[in-house]
């Protein structure tokens, strides 16, 4: 029996098979995995991911703080509510998780980890705190469900308060509004236009049953899963981990390099490994043939060996689609090896697909 | 519980057989094997007119979740297979027992039936693996 988000019960109700994830009992999915991808892409659909960790830093220096915690730099962030990716790294380069930080105001900035990465992540953004006197406090009591898909929104809109839908309506892509004790990200994993809304438990199951009588389904993480890989976007502990960089992960574009004099954690390492022959990358396979890549297949390319990293089939293209991390990226062919024979794939460059259509 | 329907034979493997009673079967996977399996994907299906042995790999179901062997229970001629889950293998998930059926087989040896378990015994070998 692992922990319980407060839209359990919702879950049960729905017929969801519940699955363990990282310590909580989450839905995998409420029938068919398949339907509920389509249903992202081609309407609506709606997960819980209130297991996720919400952070609050609070401090005068708390830019000072994150510019030294994250490799992307949040002086990027000019207007309050703007969000941010990063990757959050040890001082060996390797990825501790991957993130995203809204600016709230000058002194408050609110963070979004992984669930499975909750006690190592409090522990070392709490310890590298104390220099820059910032405080870190994740609060009780709440609970989010990320809305996505091409009616996401206007969907969303009808069931909100109107003031909130007001403001939600006016935000661009990666910025957050917030009204009393709501706040809505127009963010999201699957590639797909939509929200991410963070309110008190008290209050999630009213939103979620709002949604759902407006047409909103209700989608696992399996689908989740499909969309994320689909919309290029990498899994935490799958795609990368401690011991890889960034820059091994397909991660490059979310380090800030400049300022040149910005010292941010593990810097001095994957400063080395730009631009190095040696170091290996994260690409996307496509499998013309039948059958689905899976995770930590080999991928053997001109002679070298990678490993799948995250493998799927895309219910968007009807075929298998991967990450792989490779020694090199030279070459458009590669072979995988799949229950016991090597079958040709096709190397190209992640997304698979964006808001609803294929771009490889 | 899943679906196990009292007219149909079973292995403890997960497979159904309905005897047609004219020295042919019906074979494909039960609804409590495409559960555990989750959306099919892939079916790769034997050639029409191959020979087959109890107990030989005859087909691969395969979901988001995992590649999947089907045995075959009984020896014989596959006299048939469903073409149509090349487009659509969700027929499997949709209707194990029905739309979802695998292929046909003219039997070799009537009295391999023996060997196959009926829906009591099935049910518990479904319930076993929870």
């Amino acid at each position: 029996m692992g922990k319980k988000t407060p839209l359990y019960d919702a879950h049960v109700k729905h017929d969801a098979k519940i699955v363990d994830f990282g310590g909580w009992d989450m839905p995998l999915h409420y029938g068919s995995q398949i339907e509920e991808h389509h249903e992202v892409r081609r309407t609506a659909g709606m997960f819980d991911v209130s297991h996720m960790t919400v952070l609050e830093l609070r401090g005068e220096k708390v830019v000072d703080f994150l510019r030294k915690l994250l490799a992307n730099d949040v002086a990027r962030l000019k207007d309050k509510g703007k969000a941010l990716y990063s990757c959050m790294l040890n001082e060996k380069g390797g990825v501790i998780d991957d993130l995203i930080v809204y600016y709230m105001e000058d002194d408050w900035f609110r963070m979004v980890v992984n669930a499975a990465t909750h006690d190592k992540d409090v522990a070392w953004i709490t310890k590298q705190a104390q220099a820059f006197s910032v405080k870190v406090d994740e609060p009780e009591g709440l609970s989010m469900i990320a809305v996505q898909g091409p009616e996401a929104r206007d969907k969303t809109h009808q069931v909100i308060d109107k003031t909130l839908a007001e403001k939600a309506a006016s935000a661009k892509r990666f910025y957050a509004v917030t009204d009393g004790e709501t706040f809505i990200g127009r963010t999201g994993y699957t590639g797909e236009d939509g929200y991410e809304i963070i309110l008190p438990a008290n209050k999630v199951m009213d939103l979620w049953n709002a949604l759902y009588n407006a047409g909103v389904r209700p989608c696992g993480l399996g689908a989740r899963d499909t969309l994320r890989l689909e919309a290029g976007m990498n899994l935490y502990g799958t795609d990368m981990d401690e011991e890889i960089s960034p820059l091994e992960a397909g991660l490059a574009w979310t380090v800030a390099w400049e300022p040149e004099d910005r010292d941010f954690i593990g810097r001095q390492v994957i400063e080395q490994q730009r631009g190095q022959n040696g170091t290996r990358k994260l690409v996307g396979l496509i499998l013309e043939g039948k059958g689905v890549l899976r995770n930590h297949q080999k991928v053997f390319v001109n002679g070298d060996e990678g490993e799948i990293t995250s493998g799927s089939f895309s219910p968007t293209l009807g075929k298998a689609i991967a990450f792989a991390r490779i020694p090199k990226n030279e070459t458009e062919q590669c072979e995988v090896e799949m229950r016991g024979k090597r079958v040709p794939a096709l190397i190209v460059k992640p997304p698979f697909v964006r808001d609803g259509k294929a771009c490889v | 519980m899943s679906n196990v329907p009292a007219n149909l034979k079973y292995t403890k493997s997960h497979e159904w057989i309905q005897d047609m009673g004219d020295g042919t079967v019906n074979i494909g996977i039960t609804d409590h094997a495409q559960s555990l399996l989750g959306d099919l994907v892939f079916i790769e299906l034997p050639e029409v007119d191959s020979e087959v042995s109890a107990g030989d790999e005859c087909a691969v179901v395969e979901s988001v979740k995992a590649a999947s062997d089907v045995f075959t229970p009984l020896s014989g001629t596959v006299i048939g297979v469903n073409e149509a889950l090349a487009d659509t293998p969700e027929l499997i998930n949709k209707d194990a027992y029905g739309d979802g059926w695998l292929m046909k087989l003219k039997l070799s040896d009537n009295n391999e039936l023996k060997d196959l378990i009926d829906a009591s015994a099935y049910e518990e070998v479904a319930a076993e693996d929870h």
